[in-house]
Order: structure tokens, then sequence, then C-alpha cells
């Protein structure tokens, strides 16, 4: 039983991290249909912007707090960078987009390498994240409830600025349609830049959690970008309640695919589960009502 | 390292491409397919390729070269694959790696058990009896026969991949979806392999091979055989990719790529045609991972992954998508490229690719191959000034998407 509950809780921990990252994603394919292969990248300069915050405040404490608005504002700038020179140019040619980010993300990794070289580099984790809480006999480390909390407080906030304010609808009517958004007044350039820098700075702050887990290296965005895309894929795009509930499925299938079995055949079984699930809803758990051909 | 010959193949080789557009430029189409060279042409080319790589190749370079060239032409052969699926067909397969693996595995353990079983009966491979694996797991049996290896590296590819492509296509998954499950499947493909130590060799892979169905690995004469046969399966893929080009269902296919509505509309089944190149794909991309292994001496995952799986579609991003010629030359010049650049700059090679997959996709989607094309377009524009310029790439179809939502 206190197996099965860590593996539960391992599984909202795996699914918190993808939340993050999903949600960026989703943002920005929601926005312009552009698939952002670079999104995991943003997630390693995240990390590595969280380690240079610790290397400067050395404090661990302190540090953590000040790296996720730094991560935040590090990735999204740097998403707006690739918006504004190379996305932007791509918008009517969605695969492409895929295969030119790619080369971005392959670009960054390297960058990464010369940087702070191919070994993987540590971040010290607080001291008040240390401990371990127990729950039904499980122990659950403070670490990952952390993310956890984290991850809701960004997603809700992420939730209530497209819900309520002025932006977030000028966003969504983006979303919805074009050009009768852009009829009204609103400027869809200006909405692509917001979108992609808010996506992109999601994928920063999913950097500061994974820094939490365990060692930053210049791959570190490719393990988790994958998983990512089957959330988006199985959530349904733009949809950020999709997201979450594919987030936390996938994260718990996971987890407990390999209480059951190993963990190499799990990562198979769920993309399994994925297309059998795209079988029943080939657009995903939600998706953005269109009257188009898709 | 210098390919001379191989690049004397190149200009001639993508001579017959030109002359093709130029045809089309003057209105006369050039084959009951648009983009798809004619047939003198097109054998012509094959012709100068098979010379270049099987009479050039090895009276100008030594063993070692010639072996190495034999690994690009084993990448070039999933580069035909790819083109024919990506550029004909519209489906960006970034995950031919599984496929790639698939072939390059059934090929190693099949190798293996016939290296053991020269040593003796009931003998292991060497690698599990360092793992202390006592028991031959039983998806190696049948591999023991070279008969149903052949099988094994022509049909498994095609059963995973109709099986996927088939269910995803008659859904209309399609676009970066279909392109994120592939990437999806090759991932899980690299994870599976590296959990199986004791079964597959993990992280390290397969290596160790002494011969290839009888020949012994040692001997230079068999591989240059090994070579000549890599050389001839390239050249009979490449004649193989344009007899579907050609047919009906590359009009199809094609058709599919460009308006896959209208095709349905017009009483087609697009999930068909989408599903046969798919297959089509994936089992050159295994027969290529095949020949890779008695060339190349082992296979791990690391050449099967997500980067190597995009590896692949660079080449063919850099010769041309669509066209015949493009995805096999690119492959085979970016594969030299990489060997060349990463022995001289470990660290640029990274650069070099990244970069060369953007510019290529954002300054010249059709590839090298439509270069010609746009020159004499542009020339045609200067001349009259009012050629009605489709301004879309050759390859990707001008996909305007439909404003979303206005009616509901």
């Amino acid at each position: 039983m206190d197996i099965l509950i860590s593996q539960l809780v391992a599984g909202v921990s795996i699914g918190s991290v993808l939340l993050l990252v999903a949600v960026g994603l989703s943002l920005t394919f929601g926005q312009m249909g552009v698939i952002n292969m670079a999104h995991g990248e943003f997630i390693m300069v995240g990390a590595y912007t969280t380690y240079v915050v610790q290397r400067i405040l050395v404090d661990a404490g302190l540090s953590l707090l000040f790296a996720i608005p730094a991560a935040f504002v590090v990735a999204g700038a740097l998403g707006l960078i690739i918006e504004q020179f190379l996305i932007r140019h791509l918008y009517h040619r969605p695969l492409d987009t895929l295969l030119a980010t790619f080369g971005v993300g392959l670009v960054l990794q390297q960058v990464a390498r010369d940087v702070f070289g191919a070994q993987a580099v540590d971040v010290a984790v607080p001291g008040w994240l240390q401990g371990n809480l127990q729950v039904f006999g499980a122990v659950v480390p403070y670490s990952r409830l952390f993310i956890l909390v984290l991850s809701i407080a960004v997603v809700g906030a992420v939730v209530l600025f497209m819900a309520k304010s002025p932006a977030g609808r000028q966003i969504r009517a983006t979303v919805l349609n074009r050009d009768l958004a852009e009829t009204s007044g609103i400027s869809s350039r200006r909405m692509d830049r917001m979108t992609f820098f808010l996506g992109s700075g999601l994928a920063g702050v999913a950097g500061v959690a994974v820094t939490l887990i365990g060692s930053t290296g210049p791959t570190i965005g490719t393990s988790y970008i994958v998983d990512a895309f089957l959330v988006v894929v199985a959530g349904g795009i733009g949809k950020i309640k999709g997201a979450v509930i594919a987030a936390f499925t996938l994260g718990v299938l996971q987890a407990l695919i390999e209480y059951s079995t190993s963990a190499s055949l799990a990562k198979f079984f769920v993309l399994v589960i994925v297309v059998a699930f795209l079988q029943l809803r080939p657009q995903g758990l939600f998706a953005v009502k269109t009257r188009s051909l898709a | 390292m210098s390919l001379t010959s191989t690049e004397r193949g190149d200009p001639s080789a993508a001579g017959p491409d030109e002359a093709r557009v130029g045809d089309a430029g003057r209105g006369r189409p050039a084959g009951p397919v648009p983009g798809v060279p004619r047939r003198g042409l097109a054998y012509g080319g094959m012709a100068v390729l098979a010379i270049a790589l099987m009479v050039l190749v090895p009276m100008f370079f030594g063993t070692f070269q010639v072996n190495q060239i034999g690994r690009f032409v084993c990448l070039a052969i999933v580069a035909v694959g790819i083109g024919l699926a990506w550029g004909r067909g519209g489906m960006l397969t970034m995950g031919q790696g599984a496929f790639f693996g698939i072939g390059a595995y059934v090929m190693a353990m099949h190798m293996l058990l016939s290296d053991a079983a020269l040593r003796g009966p009931d003998t292991l491979p060497s690698f599990m009896v360092l793992s202390g694996n006592g028991e031959l797991p039983w998806f190696w049996e049948p591999f023991r026969s070279g008969t149903v290896t052949v099988l094994g590296i022509v049909l498994l590819p095609a059963l995973v991949a109709g099986l996927l492509g088939f269910s995803l296509f008659k859904r209309k998954v399609k676009g970066a979806y279909f392109a994120i499950l592939n990437q999806a499947l090759v991932a899980a493909v690299a994870v599976l392999l590296i959990g199986q130590q004791d079964t597959l060799g993990g992280s390290n892979g397969l290596s160790g091979f002494q011969s290839f169905f009888g020949l012994s690995l040692a001997d230079p004469l068999n591989q240059q055989f090994i070579y000549l046969l890599a050389c001839g399966v390239l050249v009979a893929m490449v004649a193989l990719a344009y007899w579907m080009m050609r047919s009906r269902f590359g009009e199809l296919l094609v058709a599919t790529r460009d308006g896959e509505e209208r095709v349905r509309f017009l009483g087609y089944d697009p999930a068909g045609v989408k599903t046969i190149a798919y297959m089509a794909a994936a089992m050159m991309a295994s027969i290529g991972g095949a020949l890779f292994v008695p060339i190349v001496g082992i296979i791990s995952p690391t050449s099967i992954g997500v980067a190597p799986s995009i590896a692949f579609v660079i080449g063919v991003a850099v010769g041309g998508r669509g066209s015949l010629f493009g995805p096999v030359l690119g492959a085979l010049a970016v594969a030299w490229a990489e060997s060349s650049l990463a022995q001289a700059f470990p660290s640029g090679w990274s650069y070099f690719q990244g970069l060369l997959l953007i510019l290529v996709i954002v300054l010249l989607p059709g590839g090298v191959a439509s270069l010609g094309q746009r020159f004499r377009r542009r020339r045609a524009d200067s001349g009259n000034g009012s050629t009605p310029d489709p301004g879309t790439d050759p390859a990707e179809p001008a996909h305007v998407p439909a404003p979303k939502g206005t009616l509901t």
C-alpha cells in the first residue's frame, strides 16, 4: 500500500513538471499553430539560470526564490527572440517550424555545453526543502511538494491571467479568430509575442523545478520535452484544462506502469495508451472548436 | 579526406532534375506526375549514382574510407524513404530511427547468433555470457534463420508502421501531431533498448560481429562486397521510389499532401495512401539499418534516438525533400560533412548542424534540388514580369489555416 502511494506521489510529481512544460507548449501551439521544438531548451535555460543565480547569491533558499522570476524572464526573452527572428517567418509552415526550432535547440544545447561544460552541474537544495513528509506510511520529499505547489500556483496564475485580464482576453480572441480580433483593434503580433514570452517563461520556471529533482546538463530539456508533447497531444491543443488533466494522468500512469513492469517499458506503454486514446478522441481531451477542415 | 569522385557524381545526378524543371517551365509537362523526372533522366541519374558509388569510390579510396562511405550509403537508404513520406506525402517522419533500429537489431541478433553457432551448438552470444544471462531470450530465437531475418527486416517495420500509421491516419491525426507521435515512438524505443541490458546489450548495444551470412568480416574482399551490396540496395530503393512516384499511387500521394480533404471528397481514402507511403519509408529505414550493422560493426541506442532521427531528416531537407535524387545526395553530403567536420571541430558540428537546418528550412525549403528551379523562375520573372508565381516551395503546400471558430 505504501509503495503504491509513493508511486502515486512520484507520478503526481512527474505530472507537475510536465504540466509546467506542457501549458507553455499548448499556449504557443494554440496561439499560432506552431510547434516549438526548442521549448525543451527553455527548460535547460531555466535550470542553468537557477545555477547562475545560486552562484551569485550563494544562499540556496534565497536564490531559489530569486531564480523563479529570473528563469521566467530569461527563458521568456529567449522565446521572444526566437519568435521575432525565426518563427514569425514560418507561420504558414507548421512542420517546417518544427524542424527549424529543432535546429535552434541543437545550437542552444551546444552553447550550454561550451559555457557550462558537458558535465552536469548541481544546484543545492535549500535546507527547508530537504526533509520528508510521511503520508500513510509513504515518504514524500518536501522538494516534490514544493514543485507541485509551484506548478499549481503558476498554472493557476496563467488561468486567471487568460480568463480575467484584458491581455488574456485579447490572446484568447486571437486564438479563436485572428482576423476578427484584428478587425476589433487587437494587435495580433503583440499577442503572438506576449503568448510566446509567457509560454517560454513557463518552461523556464519548469527548469527551476527540475533542478530540485536532479542535476542539470545541456540535454536536460530533451528528457522532458517528448513527454510534454504527448501531454499536449492527449490534452488537446490550446486548452489549459486538457493539459492539467493529461499531465497528471500521464504522470501517474507512467509511475504505475513503472511500478508494475519496468521503467523502460513504461514509456512505451504510455505511448501506446496515448495512440489508443487518440482513436477515441483524435483532437485530444478538449479542443478549441473550429469549423475548419482540419 | 577528400571525396572528389562522389562530388563529381553530384552535379551529373542533379543535372536531370534541372532539365526536367526547365521543360516544365516551357509548359510541357515533364511526366505524368509533376516534380518527377522523366524516365530517361531518372534512369540516367540512377546509372550515374551507381557508377559513382560502385566503381569510382572503390577505385579511388582505401578500405577505411570505402567503409566510411558505406555508412553514408546506409543513411541515404533511410533518406530515400523519408523523401517519399515527407517530401511526396507531407508526413514528417521524425522517428525513422525506430525503424532503422528494428532492422539493425534484427540483423545484429542474426549475426551474433550465427557467430555463436560457429563456436559450437547452444553457444550464447558473448555479451550474454558476460552479463550472466544463461538463456536465449524468446525473441532472439527466430533470427537464427537467415530467411526469417531477411523477412523480419522487411516485414517487422512495415507491420509497426502499418499499425501506427493506419490507426492515426484513419482518425485524421496528422501534421505536427503525427510528427510528435513519431518522435515519441523513437524516444520510447531508445529507452526500451537501453533498459534491455542483458537481452539486447543495453546502452552498449550489440557489437563484435565476425561474419555476415557466412562471409568473414575480417576479409577486405567481403567488406567490399557488403559495400557494393549496400550501394546496389540504395539504387534499387531509388528505383522503387521512382516507380512509386510515377504511379497513380504517387499522384494520389502528392494530391493527399496538397489537399487531403479534396482527395477524400473525390472518393479516395487518404489514410490508405499515407499508410502505404509510411510503410515504404519504414521498410527502407529498416533495410538501411540492417546494412549499417555489418558495415559499421556496432549498433547501440545512441544511433537511433531522437537526435539521429532528426539527422536523417536534415540530409533530406538539404538535398530537396520532394525530388528523386535530392534526399540521397543530401544525406550523403551531410553525413560526409559530419564525419569530416566532427573530426576537425567536435563542438563546431552541433552549431553547423543546427544552423544548417534553420537556414535550409527558412531560406531554401525545397533544398538544393530546388535551386535550379528558383533560378529559372527568377529568369522567367524578369523575362515577362507577370509570371503567376505560386510563391510556395514545391515541397510544402501553401497551408493556409482556415479561420478558426468563425461560425461556432
